[in-house]
Order: C-alpha cells, then sequence, then structure tokens
C-alpha cells in the first residue's frame, strides 16, 4: 500500500476481538464504513484487525474504536509504546497477582495431598467393604487440585498444543493428567478392572503432590526472577517526580516532564539533581555513587557539570539544565542496561538449542519409558509402565535450561550498572571473560589526562629581543596552542594565563597530527611539537637535546617550541599519574592478564609513566591513526585483546579491540563507544568490568552445566535405568521436588552476582 | 511377547513418531506480510497464546517494523518477548497489545519468549 504514505487520510489498525465468522467481520466493516470521516474500512478475520483509512479532522481513532464497541465486538488501541516505568509497573502486578493466586493454590494441593495420603494409608483403604468409598473420597479431594489448583498446566499445555508447541505446562498437564485418568478410571469402573485382574491402584495423592510442589517451584521462581531486575528497577527510580524550577524569578516545582533545556532548577541539600546540567551558582558536594560507583562525593563549583538523578548533599545549588528526558545520563544508561538484557550471549546458543527440541524428546522418552516396562517390567506391567512414564515427564525440567543465561546476564548487567561499568550485552560479557590483554591509551585512563606545565628552559643562545624570558616564550607557544585540541594545549594556554601573558593571536595555523602545530605569531614563524616536528621541519635540537631527554627521564613531555626555524625553548608538561592505576595494573597482572600502554608520547616519558605504574609493554610514539594497527598487531600475535580509552579519540580502536572500554566521567562519557563503559575515570573500573564477567561467566557455565547434568541424568533415573541393577526407582513426588529445585537454584546461583564486589575497590 | 504386548509396542512406536511429526513437522507456520501503514511503517499483530500466531512474518527490508503483541493470556511463559538481534526484551502486559518497534535489515532474525521456548521468526526481504 504505498499510496497510503501520500494519501490526505490517515490510516489506523485497531485489533477486534470476538469476531467469529465472515458475518460477525462484515457487520463491524459496515458499521465502520458507515461513520462519518471514514474513507474506507477493512476487517480482516484471519488477523483480527480493522484497517481504518479516516479524515484525522473528522474522527479519531478512540472514536472508531466506540463504533466497532458499538456493535457488540470488543476493539482496543495499541499501546503507545509504553515507558519503562509502566512495564515494570504492569509486571509488578502481574507478579503480585501470580504469586497471590499460586500461594492460594500450593495451599489447597497441598492440602488435598496430605488428605488423600491420610486416606490412602488408612486401615480402611485396604479392608475390602470401605476401599471404594474411599478412593471415591479421594476423588472428590482431587477436583478442587486438577480443576483449580493446577487446571492453568492443562489450559496452557492446550493453548501451546494448538500452536504446535510444548512447554513445561505441556509435560506437567500429560504426567498428571495420566495419572489422574487411570485413578479416575480405577475409581468410577473398578468392577470393570477388576473383571480383567487389574488391581485398582490410584494415585491420586501423587498428583495432588505433583501439583504442590511444581506450584511451590513456580512460586519460587517467580519471587526470584523478580529480583533479576531489581538493578533497573533502582536505577528508573532515582528519577525525582518533580523539580524545583526557577522562572521569572520565582520558584515553581513542576514535574519532571515538563523541564526543558536552559531551565534553572534550584536542588536544596539533601536533593536530587533533577536532570544533567551545569552548576550556575552555589557550591555543594555531591554524590555520585548510584550511576558511577565513585564513593566519595564530588566538589561541585559554578561551571561543574552535574548529572541528573545524583544526590546533592551539604549546599545549595542553582543548576543550568542541559539535557532532559532521553538525553540524559541516567535514560542513556538505563537504556543501554535495558538493551543489554535484552541481547543474547552467544554461549545461550547451545541451551536454545536443546530447549526448542526439549519437550517432544521428553515426550517420545516417556513413551519408550511406557513400552519398555510394559514390555519387560516385573508385574502388574500398566501400573509400572505408568509409573515411569509420569516420573520421567515430571523431572523433565526446561525451565532451568531456559533460565540459565538469561537470568546470569540480567543479574550482571544491572550490577555492573550500579558499580558504574555498564556492560553492553550478553556477547560483550562473553568476549570480555576472555580477555587476555589490556591495551590502555595512556591519557585520561593511567594518567589524568589534565597535563600541567612543570619547568619552562630556554635554549642557551635564544635571541633576546624576540623572546626575553620565559614567559613570552610560553605565550608564543600559547598563540599557536590556542587553536588545538591537544590536551598538551591545554596546558601550555593555562600555563600562559597563569604567568599573566596577554594572549596574542596565531595566524597560518597548521596541525601536524601525532606531531605538533605550526602558526605565525607577532611576525614570528613558531613551531609547537615534539622531536619528530622537529626532525620534519629540519631544525636542529642542539643543546637542548640533553634537556629534553633529562625532562622525559623524569616522565614529563617535553614541548619543542622552535621560533623562526631555531629552537628557542622546552616547556616540561606531565599529566599526573592516577592515583589508582597502580593498584589496576598489579591487580590485572594478578589476574593473568598482561597489560600494555599505548601513547603518542615519546619512548622515554612513556616508559617513565609505564615504570610508575607497573606497566611492561609500552608502545609509544603511536600516531591516533596508528592506533588501530597496533591492536591488529596484538590480535595477529594470537591475543585477545581489550582496549581502554576515552572514547572520543580513539573510538576505530576501541571498536577494533575484542573488547572496546571507554572510560569517562560523569556527563562526558562515551556512553555508546565501547562494549564496556565506565561512569568513572578509574582504571580500577576495568578490573571490576573482567572481574565480573568472568564471574558472570562462571555463574553461567554453572547453570548449564546443572540444567544439562540434572536432565541427562535425571530422566534416564527416572526413566529406571538404575532398576535392573539396583532396584533403584524414582517417585513422581520425588521427580516433582526434584525439578522444583532444579530451576529455583539456578535462578538462585544467578542471584548471587547481585553480591558481586570488585575486590580492591570500596 | 503377549499380544498386549505387541500392541502396545506398536501404539507407543506410532505415538513417538506422531509426537516428533506434530511438533517438529507440521508447526511450520506459514509466512504472514506485515501490511503497511501511513507512515510507511509495516505493523502486523500477532497473538500471544501459548505460541505465536503468525509464528513466520514477513516484512520488507530496511523500513520500520511495528509488531503488535498481543497476549491473550495470564501464562507467565510468555511474559517476556525477546528480539535479541535489536536488544528488545520486553514485557508483555496480560491481555494487552504492546508494540515493539524496529527496523530490520535483510535477514531472517528470531523473537523468542524470555526463555527461548516459544519461537516466531522475521523474515526482513529486499525488494527491488
Amino acid at each position: 500500500m504505498p499510496g497510503a504514505v501520500t494519501s490526505p487520510t490517515e490510516s489506523c489498525t485497531i485489533p477486534v476481538t470476538g469476531m467469529t465468522c465472515a458475518a460477525c467481520s462484515a457487520r463491524v466493516q459496515r458499521a465502520l464504513e458507515r461513520t462519518t470521516g471514514v474513507a474506507s474500512a477493512n476487517v480482516n478475520l484471519m488477523t483480527d484487525a480493522a484497517t481504518v483509512a479516516y479524515d484525522p479532522g473528522v474522527t479519531s481513532p478512540e472514536r472508531l474504536v466506540e463504533t466497532i464497541r458499538a456493535t457488540g465486538y470488543g476493539a482496543e488501541l495499541p499501546l503507545p509504546e509504553a515507558s519503562s516505568e509502566d512495564l515494570l509497573d504492569a509486571q509488578d502486578e502481574a507478579r503480585a497477582t501470580e504469586l497471590r493466586s499460586l500461594q492460594w493454590k500450593f495451599a489447597v494441593a497441598a492440602v488435598a495431598g496430605v488428605a488423600a495420603m491420610a486416606l490412602g494409608m488408612a486401615p480402611a483403604a485396604m479392608a475390602p467393604g470401605t476401599a471404594g468409598p474411599i478412593r471415591y473420597l479421594q476423588f472428590a479431594l482431587m477436583l478442587p487440585v486438577v480443576g483449580w489448583a493446577g487446571r492453568h498446566f492443562y489450559t496452557r499445555a492446550w493453548s501451546a498444543f494448538r500452536h504446535h508447541g510444548a512447554d513445561m505446562n505441556t509435560l506437567i498437564a500429560v504426567g498428571t493428567g495420566a495419572a489422574f485418568l487411570f485413578s479416575a478410571a480405577v475409581t468410577l469402573f473398578d468392577d470393570w478392572f477388576a473383571a480383567r485382574g487389574v488391581e485398582p491402584h490410584v494415585y491420586y495423592e501423587t498428583v495432588a503432590w505433583i501439583i504442590a510442589l511444581v506450584l511451590l517451584g513456580n512460586l519460587l521462581e517467580a519471587r526470584a526472577r523478580g529480583q533479576t531486575s531489581g538493578a533497573i528497577r533502582r536505577l528508573i527510580g532515582l528519577r525525582p517526580a518533580t523539580a524545583r524550577v526557577l522562572r521569572a524569578g520565582r520558584e515553581e516545582t513542576i514535574p519532571l516532564a515538563a523541564l526543558r533545556p536552559g531551565d534553572e532548577v534550584l536542588v536544596r541539600p539533601g536533593e536530587t539533581i533533577p536532570a544533567d546540567g551545569v552548576v550556575a551558582d552555589g557550591t555543594s558536594n555531591v554524590d555520585e555513587s548510584m550511576l558511577t560507583g565513585e564513593p566519595t562525593p564530588i566538589t561541585k563549583r559554578p561551571g561543574d557539570t552535574v548529572i541528573g538523578a545524583t544526590l546533592n548533599r551539604n549546599g545549595a545549588l542553582r543548576v543550568r539544565i542541559e539535557r532532559v528526558g532521553g538525553e540524559t545520563v541516567l535514560s542513556r544508561i538505563i537504556r543501554l542496561v535495558q538493551q543489554a538484557q535484552g541481547s543474547k550471549a552467544p554461549i545461550q546458543r547451545l541451551a536454545d538449542r536443546i530447549s526448542a527440541v526439549f519437550v517432544p524428546v521428553v515426550l517420545s522418552i516417556a513413551i519408550v519409558t511406557f513400552v519398555v516396562w510394559f514390555d519387560v517390567g516385573p508385574a502388574p506391567p500398566y501400573l509400572h509402565a505408568l509409573v515411569s512414564a509420569v516420573t520421567v515427564l515430571i523431572i523433565a525440567c526446561p525451565c532451568a535450561m531456559g533460565l540459565a543465561v538469561p537470568t546470569a546476564v540480567m543479574v550482571s548487567t544491572g550490577r555492573g550498572a550500579e558499580l558504574g561499568v555498564l556492560i553492553k550485552g550478553g556477547e560483550a560479557l562473553e568476549r570480555s571473560q576472555a580477555i587476555d590483554t589490556v591495551v590502555f591509551d595512556k591519557t585520561g585512563t593511567i594518567t589524568e589526562g589534565h597535563p600541567a606545565v612543570q619547568t619552562v628552559v630556554l635554549a642557551p643562545g635564544v635571541d633576546r629581543g624576540a623572546i626575553p624570558d620565559e614567559a613570552r616564550l610560553v605565550a608564543l607557544a600559547a598563540a599557536v596552542e590556542a587553536l588545538s585540541e591537544h590536551p598538551l594545549s591545554e596546558a601550555v594556554v593555562a600555563e600562559s594565563r597563569r604567568l599573566g601573558a596577554a594572549a596574542l593571536g596565531a595566524a597560518g595555523f597548521e596541525s601536524r597530527t601525532g606531531r605538533g602545530v605550526l602558526g605565525t605569531v607577532a611576525g614570528h614563524r613558531v613551531a609547537v611539537g615534539n622531536t619528530a616536528l622537529l626532525l620534519e621541519l629540519d631544525i636542529e635540537p642542539g643543546p637542548l637535546a640533553k634537556v629534553a631527554d633529562g625532562v622525559a627521564a623524569d616522565g614529563y613531555t617535553p614541548v619543542h617550541v622552535a621560533v623562526d626555524g631555531r629552537l628557542a625553548g622546552i616547556i616540561a608538561v606531565a599529566d599526573p599519574v592516577k592515583p589508582t592505576s597502580r593498584r589496576a595494573v598489579e591487580a590485572l597482572r594478578r589476574m593473568g592478564l598482561e597489560t600494555v600502554m599505548l601513547t603518542g608520547d615519546d619512548q622515554r616519558t612513556a616508559a617513565s609513566v609505564a615504570r610508575a605504574v607497573g606497566i611492561e609493554r609500552v608502545l609509544a610514539q603511536v600516531l591516533p591513526e596508528r592506533k588501530l594497527d597496533e591492536i591488529r598487531r596484538l590480535q595477529s600475535e594470537g591475543r585477545v585483546v581489550a582496549m581502554v580509552g576515552d572514547g572520543l579519540n580513539d573510538a576505530p580502536a576501541l571498536a577494533q579491540a575484542d573488547v572496546g572500554v571507554a572510560m569517562g566521567t560523569g556527563t562526558d562519557v562515551a556512553i555508546d563507544a565501547g562494549a564496556v563503559t565506565l561512569m568513572r575515570g578509574d582504571p580500577l573500573g576495568v578490573v571490576a568490568a573482567i572481574r565480573l564477567a568472568r564471574r558472570t561467566l562462571r555463574v553461567i557455565r554453572q547453570n548449564l552445566f546443572w540444567a544439562l547434568v540434572y536432565n541427562v541424568v535425571g530422566i534416564p533415573i527416572a526413566a529406571g535405568v538404575l532398576y535392573p541393577a539396583f532396584g533403584l526407582r524414582l517417585t513422581p513426588a520425588m521427580a516433582a521436588a526434584a525439578m522444583a529445585v532444579s530451576s529455583v537454584s539456578v535462578v538462585s546461583n544467578s542471584l548471587r552476582l547481585r553480591r558481586f564486589t570488585p575486590k580492591g575497590q570500596p | 511377547m503377549t499380544t498386549a504386548q505387541i500392541a502396545v509396542t506398536l501404539l507407543g512406536l506410532a505415538a513417538v513418531l506422531w509426537v516428533n511429526w506434530y511438533f517438529f513437522v507440521a508447526g511450520r507456520g506459514v509466512a504472514v506480510a506485515a501490511t503497511v501503514q501511513a507512515g510507511g511503517v509495516q505493523c502486523i499483530r500477532v497473538e500471544v497464546k501459548g505460541g505465536y500466531a503468525p509464528a513466520v512474518i514477513r516484512v520488507r527490508a530496511d523500513a520500520p517494523v511495528r509488531l503488535d503483541f498481543h497476549r491473550d493470556e495470564s501464562n507467565p511463559c510468555t511474559e517476556e518477548v525477546v528480539l535479541p538481534d535489536f536488544g528488545i526484551r520486553t514485557y508483555l502486559a496480560a491481555h494487552r497489545t504492546t508494540p515493539v518497534s524496529f527496523t530490520p535489515a535483510a535477514g531472517t532474525y528470531e523473537f523468542t519468549c524470555g526463555m527461548g521456548m516459544v519461537r516466531g521468526t522475521i523474515i526482513a526481504e529486499q525488494h527491488g
């Protein structure tokens, strides 16, 4: 229907319920066609939907729904894309209702089970005169169990069956259904069975116990599964409901949704900052731990960025809002975590393949079990055959298989988010645990990324007319550097400002990536950069070469300043090493990982930083565009490489690495850049991410192993393979208990990840 | 072997064959194409009740798709729908319609319940 796009009318599809025949759809169609404003209507019985083209000026989808309802059929508009909050609330509500109903159903089934067992064991049940009536009594006890407590197993199994599908309900329904129907037949037609030499044996308490235990398992599982999404709930709950905004000089409390960029909001001590913005006035400590995992509150002053949903501790702040709604850091985190939880880990493929065929295969095994017991089992053959087949159906647990991976991924990505470690999904988790080499892009990861000038050295024979002192050299360099975006440039510009020099203008600016910058300042040709730049411009370092060596040996970066083709001096800039870098590198080494430092700095500066933090392998003087090649080279050595960078300047290298780790602070995080995002600039986050990934994969493997072994071992035992040799077999009630424990244990094992704490981090 | 044993064996064999035929062979659904609505969004209503109907959906590649999942049951097995290729895991409220939107490139994609037992397929095809 390509014409629909250009048509002046609008069209909508409304699901219609209750239509059973062509007459029904015709009636709805007629009603719609007669409505004013409707250009055309098409009601499809197969898809249970009405597609209506209408004039939006005359009628609306809501009114069309009314029209359909007036014909006696049900109609509702599809929900708009619901917000995460609404969905979670709906899910909570449904789960609470389900838990309540499961509790009652379990209670009824358990009481009936106890009563049926007591009756069955009573001496009267063996006496010839009373055995029949007691069976009737047991039968009556079972009616609420199969008719109400376990009814949903049968109805759900039937719906799945109609779609050629089979699930856990199918197994329970067939298992308990067979036992119940056989028992009912024996109860109602005992004479007929007796005449054919069949003992009137009933399995009522078995039916009740299976249903009670499976319900108990479902109850525990539902409760545990509710907890797997706890982290995302907490994140969503961080958003305040209202903001106190300053409008026309007056304070006004408005709902969060009404907040706009540019608004100024007041945040009192103890209040939550409503959205991302910049402090306009006031100083306070802000607790960002809920988003970044950073335990110490951070002092915010005018000009500092603040993140929505973080907690203002002690001072009043006036914040100019910059981002609201879906653009905020919190929203992006929530989105990322939700996507991560919707993703599939490659390791799940095996479980998926098994799940897809599981139930029909178990049904087949149960049939074969029945036949084998019937043909070669002890007498009475039909009783043993029935019980064994039912036991096979009941012990099989497809849920454990299906829950093994997703629950672990959900809990782990949620826990990661709480620690400020965002992992993009199952695949990222799986690759993170396999890492053997961690490459740090030095600036901003190992070091603070905010270099500062340490010393300035003038060349001995410098032209004192042009450059009377160090401040003038810095000012000349700063004029050119002001046009560059390199972190070292900022240090030079800041130093010039600090020395009180008037800002100079530069003409003919030219940037040579990875080497330096050039420009004309106050009539002088100024070049600022590293030794590679000197080499390129054919400038002799002269006596300053030794100075540069010394500066570099101390771990500073020598910035060469050449004026009019001669080296005029060296500005030593150092980017301080982060306090936790050394601990992070040490922790990675203890975990068996090799660390590599990648930097554009020259060999000596790089070596000095590497020494300070304990990194052994250094790749220095790597131009930004070569970072990618270095990662490739490491990969060609057969390594699984994680690349840690800021995600802004090194996005290609991050993408090339097996796992790209984007490290940022606050609002500046490049959240989508890597497979892993660290919400704060702490290298220990890398350790936490890899530890979490390893723990998660361990839990997943345990889950899969348990789920597989449970079924692979449990089903044959239930079928009776141990009976010929050891006389050992399971009862259906034992099978039901094992099955309930199996799926609950998988979810509980995944929930252990909630308590994950990266060692070495407070 | 007694007559009863022979009968049970043959019946059992037939039952095994039937189970495997019914669930693995007969269950293969027919692909249903989504309809294009105003704005070029391809929509289709998917009934969720013990399974997905239709379970095989044909759409045009590189154009937005909206699946309106109508979950007409409270069976928790189908309470979530997962489209792993699009990073979507959504809760489907019982007896309600929940839309799920995405834009597929050409290819075959799977959608499953939260545990991967109930399955459906989306076939996105390039049109000349």
